[in-house]
Parts: C-alpha cells; sequence; structure tokens
C-alpha cells in the first residue's frame, strides 16, 4: 500500500512539473514587445538568425502557427475569418489562391518590394496576395536505373505512353497531394479539359502506379530514395536533387536523380503571403511582408523550404546552381480556372484512373 | 441514508466526466456542425449525394468487420496464451504486441514495405527459394495489407483487455465443469465465454471503432483506391474545402458509431453471473503438455514474425547506410543527426525536447483519463441506462480527429486560457480519445465485482469512496494497468488531433517524424526512423516501467 502511494505523488508530482513548465514557457512574454503571429503550412521553415534579425530591428516576437498542409492552413483562416487566428498567412499557392481571394481573407498591400518580383509571378493585381517564393513539381527519375540499363530518359508527357516505361512511374493522389494535383494540372495545362482523360487512360494502360501522397511515392516507391522502391520515375519537386545531395549521408559528386524538363512535364507552384483582414497589427505585418520579400528572408528560403526566391536580386545556394534545373516555361493554367473546376477535374480523374 | 450517500457519489462521479466531455467535445464538435451547416440546404441539391456517402460508408464497415474478425483469430490464442501459461520472454511479447498500436503509419508503411514489398525481405526469399525472376506478392496498395496492418495495430487491444480479464477468472467453475466430465471446449463455451463476454464485447467494440475510423492505413496503405468515411471527410475537409459534405460524413460516421455500439452492448448485461476474482493467479502455469508446448512455440514464432520482425526491420534501416555502389555498412549517423541543427532552422527541435513534449502530454493525459476513466466507470456502475451512455461515451472514438480539431480551433482559440497555453489543448484532446478506451476496459472489470462485496463492506460502515479505494480498485488492478497503458501510448503515439492543435514550439515525436519524412535525401528519412525507434525504445522501457510498479506486489 505504501509503495502504491509512493508511486501517485511520483506520478502526480512530475505530471504537475510538466504542466507548470509548459505553463511558465508560454506566459513569458515580455510586455513591452509586440507580437506578430504568421500562420502558415507544415513545409514551412526558416533560419533562426533571419528571423531575429527581424524581431531585433522591430522589437517583436514573431509567433509562427503550424496550421496543417496548405488547404487544412486556408481552411482554418476561412472559418475563423471573423476573429482572425493572426496578422498574416504565408502559403497559399496558385492552386488555393482564388478560394482565398473570394473568401476575402486578405487585405491589399502594395508593398514597395513587388518591383523586385518579375511579372509572372504577380498573379492577384489587387496585391492582396503577394508571392514570396515558387518551385516546379517535375518528374525525378533515378540516373543510374536509366543509367545501367542503357535506357533513353523520356522527354515529354508523350514518352511516358512508350513501352519501355511501363511501369516505371509514380504519381500522387491529385485528391490528396498537391505535387499528384500540379501534375494533373500539367497534363491539363497540355492535352487540354477535353484530351487529359485520354492521356491518363493511355497511361494507366501503361502501368502508371498511383499512390496517396508525397512521402509514399517518394520513399516507398521510387527506387532512387533510401525505400529503394521499385519504380524509378517519381512526381516530385524540381529541387528534390538538390537535397538529395544535401541531405545526402556522404558528400556526393553528383546528385543521384535529375528532374525532366520537356514541355509542359513540370507545372509551377508559387506560394504567396498575405495580411489577414482587420489585423490589429497591420504596421507589423506590413514590415513582415516587406521583410519576406527582401534578400535576406528570400536567399534562406531555398535550404529551409526547397523552394525558389522570386525576389530577381536574390543569389541561390551553390547547391541549387549546381544541380537543379529551372524549366523555361513551365505548364500553367489561369489560377481561377483550377479554382472553379478542381473538383470535377479530380473526380473525373478519379473515374478514369482509380476505378 | 447510506443508500442515498452512495447513490449521490456516484452520480457526482458520473457528473464530473459528463461535464468534462460536454466542454471539449460536445460543444466543439456542436460549433463546428453548425458552421458545416450553415450552407447545407443548397447543399442537399448536390446530386450523386448519396453515393459519395454510401460507397466511403459500405467500404469503412466491410474492412472494419473483416478486420475485427481476423484480429480475433490472432488475438484470441493470445490472450489465452498470456493468460494460461508461464513462460521465459513473455513480458517481451507482451510488449510486441503492443508496440504496433504507438508506431505512426508512414513509419509503418515503411517497415511493411521492406517486409512485403515488391523488394521486401518476403519477396527477395521467395524470389529465391522458387528462382523466379518477378516478385511472386504483390500486396502493397491492396485490401489485405490494410486487413493485415489493422490486426498489426490493434491486436493489443483485443489481447490486453481479454487477457486482463481472463487472468483474473477464478479457475473453480471451470474445475468443477472439469470433475464432472465437460471437456475442454465445453469448459470454454458454456463457462469461459459467458464469464468474458462483457471484456470481449468491449474489446471488439474499441477494435471495430479503431479500425471503423482508420485514416494513415487506409491512406498510406491501403492507396489511392480505397476511401473510408474518415479520409474522405479529411479530403472533403482539406482539399476541396467542402465543410457541409464534411458535415454530414462526419454526422453518418457518428451514427453509425452509436448504432454498432449500442446494439453491441444492448444484451450483455444479461445472465451475467459475477464471481470473485481469482487473486490467487491460480490460473497461469508453465505449459506441461508436449500438445501445450508445441502450440506455444507455434503461436510464438507466428507472434515475433508478425509483430516483431517489422520493427527489427525498422531498427536495421535506422543503422544501416547504403552508398551509391550498393554496398551496406553500418552507422549511428542518423541517430548523431537528430541532435544537429545543421541548417541552424528556427523550427529545429532537439530529440529531448521532442521526447519532452511527448511524455509530459502523454502523462497528463493518463492522469487524466485515468481520474475521469475511473470516476464514470464507477458511476456507470450504479447508473438505470448503462447501455445508452456507454455508447454515448465510446462516440469520441468515432469521431473524425479533423472535424473535432476544426471544433476545436474554432471554440478555444478565443479563449484566453487556451490562447497563452495552446498546448494544455493536445493532452485534452489526447484524453477524449483515450477516455473510451479507459471507460470500456474499467467497466466490465467493475461490474464482474459481485455486489455482494460492496454491499458486505458498506454494512460494515465503510463510506462508498473507501469501497472503491479498498475493495474495487485492488480488484481491477490488472484492467487499471491496461487502461492507464492505454491512455499514455495512444497519447504518445496521437498525430490526428496533434496535428491540428501543434505549436511549432511544442511538437511531439510522431509530428517530428513527419517533419522529416516531408523532405527528400538519405539523412530525412534515416532521422525519421531513428526517431521512430527512438519513441518505440521509449514507449518499450515505459510499458514495462508501468507493469512492473502496477504488478509487482502480486509477486509478493
Amino acid at each position: 500500500m505504501r509503495k502504491k502511494i509512493v508511486i501517485s505523488i511520483i506520478v502526480a508530482a512530475l505530471s504537475s512539473m510538466f504542466v507548470l513548465s509548459a505553463c511558465k514557457g508560454a506566459s513569458a512574454t515580455d510586455m513591452e514587445q509586440r507580437t506578430l503571429t504568421v500562420l502558415t503550412h507544415d513545409s514551412f521553415a526558416i533560419s533562426e538568425t533571419v528571423i531575429a534579425q527581424f524581431e531585433q530591428e522591430n522589437n517583436v516576437e514573431v509567433n509562427f502557427v503550424l496550421s496543417g498542409d496548405t488547404g487544412s492552413a486556408l481552411n482554418k483562416i476561412i472559418l475563423t475569418k471573423d476573429a482572425p487566428l493572426g496578422d498574416v498567412f504565408y502559403g497559399v499557392d496558385n492552386t488555393f489562391l482564388s478560394r482565398a481571394l473570394e473568401e476575402e481573407i486578405f487585405e491589399s498591400y502594395n508593398s514597395p518590394l513587388l518591383s523586385e518580383v518579375p511579372e509572372q509571378f504577380r498573379l492577384d493585381d489587387q496585391n492582396r496576395a503577394l508571392p514570396v517564393d515558387y518551385g516546379d513539381i517535375c518528374i525525378n527519375y533515378d540516373k543510374s536505373y536509366f543509367a545501367t540499363r542503357n535506357l533513353t530518359i523520356p522527354q515529354s508527357l508523350d514518352d511516358l505512353l512508350k513501352p519501355e516505361y511501363k511501369g516505371l512511374l509514380v504519381v500522387e493522389n491529385p485528391a490528396v497531394s498537391s505535387p499528384g494535383l500540379a501534375f494533373m494540372l500539367a497534363t491539363i495545362a497540355h492535352f487540354g479539359e477535353d484530351g487529359y482523360l485520354d492521356y491518363w487512360r493511355a497511361l494507366k494502360e501503361n502501368g502508371v502506379v498511383v499512390v496517396n501522397d508525397w512521402s509514399a511515392a517518394y520513399y516507398t516507391n521510387f527506387s532512387a530514395s533510401s525505400g529503394k522502391g521499385p519504380q524509378p520515375m517519381a512526381v516530385s519537386y524540381a529541387t528534390s536533387p538538390a537535397a538529395e545531395v544535401i541531405y545526402a549521408a556522404e558528400a556526393l559528386e553528383e546528385a543521384p536523380t535529375a528532374s525532366i524538363i520537356g514541355e509542359d512535364t513540370c507545372f509551377r507552384q508559387i506560394e504567396f503571403v498575405g495580411i489577414l483582414q482587420n489585423t490589429p497589427n497591420r504596421d507589423l505585418a506590413e514590415k513582415f511582408v516587406d521583410f519576406m520579400l527582401d534578400v535576406s528572408f528570400q536567399e534562406d528560403i531555398p535550404l529551409n523550404m526547397f523552394m525558389l526566391p522570386v525576389n530577381r536580386n536574390a543569389q541561390l545556394p551553390e547547391e541549387f546552381v549546381n544541380y537543379i534545373q529551372i524549366p523555361d516555361a513551365p505548364a500553367a493554367l489561369p489560377y481561377e480556372q483550377i479554382s472553379a473546376s478542381r473538383e470535377s477535374w479530380i473526380e473525373d480523374w478519379q473515374e478514369v484512373v482509380l476505378k | 441514508m447510506l443508500h442515498f450517500t452512495k447513490r449521490r457519489i456516484f452520480f457526482l462521479l458520473g457528473l464530473i466526466t459528463t461535464l468534462f466531455l460536454a466542454a471539449f467535445y460536445v460543444l466543439p464538435l456542436g460549433v463546428i456542425l453548425q458552421k458545416a451547416f450553415e450552407g447545407f440546404r443548397a447543399f442537399l441539391l448536390v446530386d450523386g449525394l448519396l453515393k459519395k456517402i454510401g460507397s466511403p460508408l459500405v467500404f469503412t464497415v466491410y474492412q472494419a468487420g473483416l478486420s475485427v474478425l481476423l484480429t480475433v483469430v490472432v488475438g484470441l490464442p493470445t490472450a489465452y496464451a498470456f493468460s494460461h501459461f508461464d513462460f521465459k520472454g513473455k513480458n517481451f511479447f507482451r510488449t510486441a504486441v503492443t508496440l504496433p498500436f504507438i508506431l505512426p503509419t508512414v513509419v509503418v508503411a515503411a517497415a511493411f514495405n521492406s517486409l512485403l514489398g515488391s523488394n521486401g525481405w518476403l519477396n527477395l526469399l521467395l524470389m529465391r527459394v522458387f528462382h523466379v525472376e518477378t516478385s511472386p506478392l504483390q500486396i502493397m496498395n491492396t485490401l489485405i495489407v490494410i486487413l493485415l496492418a489493422h490486426v498489426f495495430y490493434n491486436t493489443s487491444v483485443f489481447v490486453r483487455v481479454v487477457g486482463a480479464a481472463w487472468a483474473q477468472l477464478e479457475t473453480e467453475q471451470e474445475q468443477a465443469a472439469s470433475v464432472l466430465g465437460a471437456n475442454a471446449w465445453q469448459r470454454f463455451y458454456w463457462i469461459t465465454l459467458p464469464l468474458l463476454k462483457k471484456s470481449i464485447v468491449s474489446a471488439l467494440l474499441m477494435v471495430f471503432l479503431f479500425d471503423f475510423t482508420s485514416f494513415g492505413v487506409i491512406l498510406l496503405l491501403g492507396g489511392p483506391a480505397y476511401n473510408t468515411l474518415e479520409v474522405e471527410i479529411y479530403l472533403q475537409t482539406t482539399q476541396l474545402l467542402n465543410l457541409p459534405l464534411a458535415g454530414v460524413l462526419s454526422v453518418v460516421q457518428l451514427l453509425v458509431t452509436f448504432l454498432i455500439s449500442w446494439s453491441l452492448l444492448r444484451d450483455t448485461h444479461t445472465g451475467v453471473v459475477t464471481f470473485l476474482p481469482d487473486v490467487k493467479n491460480e490460473r497461469i502455469k508453465k505449459p506441461a503438455t508436449g500438445q501445450q508446448k508445441i502450440l506455444l512455440a507455434l503461436l510464438l514464432i507466428f507472434l515475433f514474425l508478425f509483430f516483431v520482425l517489422p520493427e527489427i526491420s525498422l531498427f536495421f534501416r535506422s543503422v544501416v547506410m547504403v552508398d551509391t555502389a550498393g554496398t551496406a555498412k553500418f552507422t549511428a549517423d542518423f541517430y548523431y543527426e537528430l541532435f544537429q541543427n545543421t541548417r541552424a532552422s528556427l523550427l529545429y527541435v532537439s530529440p529531448f525536447r521532442a521526447l519532452k513534449n511527448s511524455l509530459s502530454y502523454a502523462l497528463v493525459t493518463m492522469v487524466l483519463a485515468g481520474i475521469l476513466g475511473v470516476m464514470a466507470a464507477y458511476g456507470l456502475l450504479n447508473s438505470k441506462r448503462v447501455k445508452l451512455l456507454r455508447a454515448l461515451l465510446i462516440l469520441p472514438l468515432g469521431t473524425s480527429s479533423v472535424t473535432l480539431g476544426l471544433g476545436f480551433l474554432l471554440t478555444f482559440t478565443g479563449v484566453s486560457l487556451f490562447q497563452r497555453t495552446p498546448q494544455i489543448l493536445i493532452p485534452i484532446a489526447h484524453t477524449l480519445v483515450a477516455l473510451p478506451v479507459v471507460i470500456n476496459t474499467l467497466y466490465p472489470a467493475f461490474s464482474a465485482i459481485p455486489e455482494n462485496l460492496r454491499d458486505a463492506a458498506g454494512n460494515l460502515g465503510a463510506a462508498p469512496l473507501q469501497i472503491l479505494s479498498k475493495i474495487d480498485l485492488p480488484l481491477v488492478r490488472r484492467s487499471i494497468l491496461v487502461s492507464a497503458l492505454y491512455a499514455f501510448i495512444l497519447s504518445l503515439g496521437e498525430f490526428g488531433a496533434t496535428s491540428f492543435l501543434t505549436r511549432p514550439e511544442y511538437p511531439t515525436m510522431p509530428v517530428v517524424i513527419y517533419r522529416y519524412l516531408n523532405l527528400p535525401g538519405v539523412l530525412n528519412y534515416g532521422q525519421a526512423i531513428a526517431m521512430a525507434c527512438i519513441l518505440l525504445a521509449v514507449c518499450a522501457l515505459s510499458m514495462l516501467f508501468m507493469e512492473r510498479l502496477l504488478l509487482k506486489d502480486k509477486k509478493s
């Protein structure tokens, strides 16, 4: 019996200790310092020093709230727009953009730094959503697989239908995964709304493998990843080869993978930031948006999020210069059309490819 | 007078749990559903609505039913062996069967793939044995792998709950029947089964609901051809932003949960005789006959292959690196890298901090769910509407975590306490999932205690709380251990609600694992697997520790 009492005391003490320490951690904020809350998606990452610089210059604490994938994060913001959870939202992309604009979650802001951003990224003419970074979703291939078999690398979407590539491609389900959606959009941009389903029928005939999300495709099915899966081609990002070098276990001379850059084989994803409606911290939010578009933040993006900066003055890190290819003319669709037809495109696609 | 106080205490105990559930379950769920149904009218006109609900519903029930059957096939002999035989390595096997429960699905997908995938160990073995060029087994992304994963995940629930009850059955009835000439099957069917019925039903119900609301297994292992309600709710909410449909699907899922729980629990109350639990552990013996030894050995081999091998393959992956030339070598790099913030990232979390976060959430969940669960189970004993209440209390298990997460967000983010310390919400969300498990483990055990024991104590002047602490709690020690354990490991492994509520400063271990798996590169993958191995080790150690603490005095 005594033993039991001792145990309960230990458990109670431990748990109250944890609760107390948890409470203390959060309430220890400096009263004079203001707080800026930035809502974003799970893939957000940035260097400590870069943010510390902004915090010091403006005597502000920046609080990042990661709210699931892009769709989840946007959904939370739409649902709470009457009582916003934060001041700034970063991470909505061109596939969700018109939903964000329709719901009027953002206030316009004509940042002076927009002049450094090429026209092609500035999709919203009212500057409610300001471009921050972009990335191309491309098919990655396993270099050694093709080299050891003397197999030519496919150069176009049509090449993928050739019999020698039967069963060699893994793609993600566009209903679940954003790279999957992007690749489907590339086929729609290329073959048109009327033609893309025929292409997918043929692709299915040629043994395309569909899995639900990116980590399954890359780590379970792709032969060039640690998973050593069966498919030597996987839909991923154009920056993935650089990540393979940076996160290699031993220093690599060259990337084990590369992207297929052909006509409409890649789809460009652009990520935006916006100031949330009715923020009480509009002045700080503006400064933060400027900061995100400025060179130091922009140059920090590639190695943290594996996306590319939109500011034309930002330099790319060496690994990016050496190991990735950026398509000159990736596939594109008007963002309004994506929002309007997204659901029916996906449903038709599922009907053809999964049933 | 005594009777009156007793009832009042029962009522008060139940009331506290009810208030907790009203505040943290009913309220957020109501808020989100109300929001979802704002645009409901226009939505009803959407064509194909029935099909959109019907086809995931049918598949959800179908796969859950099959999974439960298979779980019983594996679970019943295992529960029997654990509650009847004393053998070397029993603790090891008991822990091994339970460990899968905490593994994040991505990690299980990796483990299954390295065993069963087209380049997996099993296929390589088969290819060598039968001299074939292509992989003979293609089960990834099929219904089979969904079922296997569900058995892998949830057998432990059945084994632990039924095993605990079985070990507590006294042996006299069976001995009497044996003397009267009943054979083993007759004894099992006529004596053991009716006595275990409540626990079996409780366990089946929980396993069913875990399979019914399965998300990660379907999404990652089953692949795109399979959709459960939970997956569909997630897709409608986060990808298509179609809240009304997600709301309808959530309600359908809740209704089915309620109906199934209610009908399963309906007739468990009749004709059950209660006996004094076996406190002397007469049941557990060393395997005696040759037949027993062989069957036990076969079972243990199966358990090893099915429950231990995947984890071994994970550990293997966390310490082996394959270089570009294809040669494998041992390495500790993945573990070493976990402790390095190479990119000086703002969001880097050391394994110690993730571990501390996970453990503190798990401990708080265990204490909270344990206290509320004991109160609720005890309150149920004297309630007139046990079946209805139990069916209602189990509803959090049938609730989509996406829906509940959004509900939490809408309801509590304005409250200043939660604004300042949002991490309090995480153990509360975990408690919601753990509470039904605790109640369903404890209630059958409590109700198996003969009422006259309590009456006798009462007549001798013991207060109700004294009866609880002196009679009930000691008698159901094993069930308390099981429910505390599950509250703990449910919290350790939980990802759904956590991912909705997590703040970057306080991520749990599963959240960190998912973060690593979101980036390409050998090191990221290796670190994710290494982190999963740490999670496994921590879980195994805490299980052994808890078992030692709670069951120690029985041996003396």
